[in-house]
């Protein structure tokens, strides 16, 4: 007898990506794709030209009432006080011990109302994470069953997303949004995205997405869109060094030691992980998240080990070929007065050291 | 598809027998699997080799995997355009996609291998 499949959860798209022929993966408990025709051609039209990525999976939470800042402020590392409505801040949802529960981005849609957007496999955890802590005047709402999300990255992003709405997107700036509408029906367009491309990243409630999908395929064609899966999301967020769940950052890891720092603000007053934050910051951490490039012929691979002298020193994140640069790069964990750019480095792949070298991230960085 | 002409292996490898040599690739399906490969790494011209044991692999964007041999013998020569152009694996598999030739050691492995019905039929029930 055959074991019975896993019950997968699926996004409102799910039918259009086995109509369009993409391979599915399990990605998390969510039946998603990882690639349609080829990850380079998609990995490439997002540099070049523009990508549609379907990210319903990812999470959604919503905290309103009186307290709802003093809230957010009290679970998240950065100042959710400087925003201003229209405003996203990335940031972190820490243990009381400084790992992290979930890197998130905050939006700011009223002075009583924010929006979680929050990693997919994390959503659950994360709701009792803000549930159990939430002393305060504010409502909690598990909110990703309410939303599509559809990614529209790359340099014709703008030009593709504009010709569906009367919203001007030109003056939304970089992680800023703005509540409008997209071929009528309510939509929230915030301009960020997990590419390292200009783009933007829609919200909408599900029984509007497989339209809209059709729509910015349609709008999209004159400039070469293709759909994308999440095997292109990978390659395209690794060559911008953007951090992963449980990959460059989990509960056994801080800010300080992923190189995010610059979403901590120690100055703002007490939040969840802020003592032990600020035991460790007194301590030093002992290691640090470092880029590296394979000079040997190899790839490495995440999980595989990091040898310095012989000697294990660490273990690569992320790593895989980066299309764009035509290198084999990664992202690991070393001592961290090894973690410096220029250090030589083996990674053990599969069982043979490989030569590489540290260098500074991103590997990738659009000209603007 | 698959060419009647070969031999496959439930790992998704392919050889062509001619008199003593074998030539080896993976499988259609295998390259499909994988997705677009950008490295591959082959034994050397000269080295011994045993069937059913890894001597290489092929890695594509995602994924790694272990190249099985279906034959015993000796490596007498290295496809070499792969070093530069593994993406002709995805576009050639059972052409210029080929990965090593074989002086065969023991030349009735190769017969008692599938044949590309059998190899069919097997890909069929394992995606299924």
């Amino acid at each position: 007898m055959a074991p019975l499949p896993p019950l997968l959860k699926t996004t409102p798209l799910n039918a259009i990506h086995r109509r369009l022929g993409a391979k599915m993966i399990d990605f998390g408990g969510w039946d998603m794709p990882v690639q349609y025709a080829s990850l380079l051609e998609e990995h490439h039209a997002v540099r070049q030209r523009v990508g549609l990525f379907d990210v319903s999976h990812m999470g959604e939470i919503e905290i309103r009432g009186k307290e709802a800042l003093r809230l957010v402020n009290y679970l998240t590392t950065n100042d959710a006080a400087r925003l201003v409505p229209g405003q996203v801040q990335y940031s972190g949802l820490l243990y009381e011990h400084g790992g992290f529960v979930d890197d998130i981005l905050v939006h700011k849609v009223a002075d009583e109302h924010y929006f979680l957007c929050v990693n997919a496999s994390n959503q659950d955890k994360d709701y009792q994470h803000i549930v159990t802590h939430n002393q305060f005047d504010a409502t909690v709402e598990n909110a990703g069953s309410h939303y599509a999300q559809l990614a529209v990255q790359g340099p014709r992003a703008l030009d593709t997303l504009q010709k569906l709405t009367p919203v001007p997107l030109a003056p939304i700036g970089y992680y800023h949004f703005v509540d409008g509408e997209v071929r009528g029906s309510p939509a929230r367009i915030a301009r960020t995205g997990y590419t390292g491309e200009d783009g933007f990243e829609v919200y909408l409630a599900p029984s509007g997405a497989a339209h809209l999908w059709d729509e910015i395929l349609v709008a999209g064609a004159e400039f070469g869109i293709k759909p994308c899966g999440l095997g292109a999301r990978n390659t395209l967020r690794l060559e911008a060094a953007m951090a992963l769940y449980d990959h460059e950052i989990h509960a056994s890891i801080t800010p300080w030691e992923a190189g995010l720092g610059w979403i901590v603000r120690m100055d703002k007053g007490d939040f969840v992980g802020r003592t032990a934050l600020a035991e460790q910051k007194e301590r030093g951490v002992t290691r640090k998240l470092a880029g590296f490039e394979m000079t040997g012929r190899g790839i490495g691979r995440d999980g595989y080990e990091v040898c310095m002298d012989g000697a294990g020193a660490g273990w690569v994140t992320s790593g895989g070929p980066s299309p764009t640069l035509n290198k084999n790069v990664g992202m690991c964990y070393l001592p961290r007065e090894q973690a410096e750019t220029g250090r030589r480095i083996q990674v053990m792949v599969r069982g043979q050291a490989v030569d590489a070298v540290t260098v500074p991230t991103p590997f990738y960085k659009r000209t603007k | 598809m698959d060419p009647e002409n070969l031999r496959y292996t439930k790992e998704h490898e392919w050889v062509r027998v001619e008199g003593d040599t074998g030539t080896i690739g993976i499988t259609f399906h295998a390259q499909k699997e994988l997705g677009d490969i950008v490295y591959v790494d082959l034994p050397k011209p000269g080295t011994s080799i045993q069937q059913k044991t890894t001597i290489g692999s092929v890695e594509s964007v995602k994924a790694v995997s272990d190249i099985y041999t279906p034959v015993s013998g000796e490596v007498v020569e290295v496809n070499g355009q792969l070093a530069e152009s593994p993406e002709i694996l995805n576009k050639d598999p059972y052409g210029s996609g080929w990965l090593v030739k074989i002086k065969l050691s023991e030349p009735d492995e190769a017969a008692k291998l599938l044949t590309a019905a059998e190899y069919q039929a097997y890909v069929g029930t394992e995606s299924s």
